[in-house]
């Protein structure tokens, strides 16, 4: 817990596992985390931005989904990023969705 | 492995013995206990009904064995079952019942195992003091095959088994059983499949090849079972089955990725599938090749919930590619693989932008 804020625990999430003996994670020391969660949230927002949504992250264990007419959420874990993303847009995120997919493909190419 | 590990790390791990109504799970279950190997386990047995009966079939009443009979665990009684764990756990380190250092939850015929183990996984204090272990299912030498067909119950439980354990097989012919066999390894090949007769404690428990805790020690482990799942086909290392089951199509299949999967994009694209399409995702299981190490990563997935992706010491064989096997109802396999090649394009593309992404600077450092 941080004794500052009173924040509890750490995000658990597969894809930035607690670090320990067998698990693969890139959580091991500050600088991996802070080079995964930069690389983690420029492809999320490549994504969220299809649907004019915009992800960043506060002090590490926090996260803040808007869009542009101003709407925000807040979560603590990154398994709350897609729920919180699909209830702010009417068309979703569905990765087999064709169309959707081709808007992934046209992003950067 | 030797015979049934205990406390790993400190954490207690917890068996699901689940499989349909009647196919034999508290027979299993008390031969299983009879083992001096599992002398201290505790046991969990949840039944749907007012008068539990099963703890009395067990014949061994002690204060290790629990019954929750107020409901099914995978929906009324999951609040329950994190009370009795706890319980179990507090009482244990009180010394007012005898240690124990595994745990089994018998679950309902009809349960699907997915919340018992999202519930494991995901309550704060269970999660520090259990690990998850095997998914043994029971299926029934006589019916399983009707059972498989008509009841999507029944394909949930084997589809998230990491165990098969065939009852009744005295009751059968050995061809039926073998024609059993092959249709279980067909709906979920990752799993391994076992005669209940042949079935020892140690290897029907223990021994999760997903367990982080055994990541160093199984360097020959292979998380997509002893089924085969290095096909070379012609079509690029596809295999699929097809089983319909009570009006829908159950597809297991799997997908191989030539070159190096991006970690972030990947997790990325698996967050947003498990989110959108989970329910009808039944399991996925993978060893990846992933961008930046040399060693696999294994990954393992029953519908929503992920477990922690384990660094394996070694590759099982000298193929390094991914491999993904998938247990799915209604969906399309090639389209599962375009979305991922999609996605981990798109990270190559995004990320060369800014020349982050190493196998794309070692791409080009090599033209």
């Amino acid at each position: 817990m941080c004794a500052l804020c009173g924040v509890l625990g750490a995000d658990d999430h597969w894809t930035s596992a607690v670090s320990r003996p067998g698990v693969y994670t890139r959580n091991e020391d500050r600088v991996s985390r802070r080079r995964e969660a930069a690389k983690r949230l420029k492809i999320a927002n490549a994504v969220l931005q299809t649907r004019r949504l915009d992800l960043r992250e506060w002090q590490g264990g926090t996260y803040i989904l808007s869009n542009a007419t101003g709407g925000t959420r807040v979560f603590q874990s990154l398994a709350h990023m897609w729920p919180e993303a699909e209830a702010m847009v009417s068309s979703g995120f569905d990765p087999l969705d064709a169309g959707f997919l081709q808007k992934i493909e046209e992003i950067a190419s | 492995m030797n015979g049934v590990s205990s406390h790993r790390g400190g954490r207690i791990p917890v068996n699901l013995l689940t499989g349909f109504l009647g196919s034999g799970k508290t027979t299993l279950l008390r031969e299983l206990l009879a083992d001096p190997e599992l002398k201290q386990t505790a046991v969990l047995i949840n039944e749907f009904g007012e008068v539990g009966l099963d703890h009395h079939l067990l014949e061994r009443i002690d204060e290790n064995v629990v019954l929750l009979n107020s409901g099914c665990i995978c929906c009324t009684v999951r609040g329950e079952l994190v009370d009795a764990l706890i319980d179990l756990d507090t009482r244990r380190a009180r010394g007012v019942i005898p240690d124990f250092d595994r745990v089994v939850i018998e679950t309902t015929g009809l349960a699907d195992p997915f919340p018992a183990l999202s519930t494991l996984r995901a309550h704060p204090v269970l999660a520090n003091h259990f690990s998850v272990d095997k998914v043994v299912v029971t299926i029934d030498a006589v019916n399983g095959e009707a059972q498989l067909g008509d009841r999507l119950e029944a394909v949930r439980q084997l589809a998230a088994a990491d165990v098969v354990a065939i009852t009744k097989t005295d009751l059968c012919s050995r061809e039926a059983v073998a024609a059993l066999r092959r249709k279980l390894t067909a709906i979920n090949p990752s799993a391994v499949t076992v005669l209940r007769q042949d079935a020892e404690a140690a290897h029907l428990l223990g021994g999760s090849s997903f367990s982080p805790d055994l990541a160093d020690a199984s360097t020959d482990a292979d998380p997509l079972g002893g089924h085969g799942h290095h096909h070379d086909k012609g079509d690029g290392g596809h295999h699929h089955h097809h089983h319909a089951s009570g009006g829908s199509t159950v597809t297991s299949f799997s997908l191989t990725v030539e070159g190096r999967l991006d970690w972030t994009a990947f997790g990325i694209w698996l967050t947003m599938l498990l989110n959108r399409h989970g329910d009808r995702i039944f399991r996925v299981k993978g060893i990846l090749n992933v961008g930046g190490e040399d060693r696999p990563v294994a990954i393992h997935g029953v519908q929503r919930l992920v477990h922690p992706p384990v660094h394996m010491k070694a590759w099982p064989d000298a193929d390094r590619r991914s491999k993904l096997v998938f247990i799915v109802e209604g969906l399309d396999q090639a389209v599962i693989e375009r979305s991922l090649r999609v996605f981990n394009d798109l990270s190559d593309r995004l990320l060369s932008q800014t020349g982050e992404n190493p196998s794309r600077q070692a791409r080009q450092l090599a033209l």
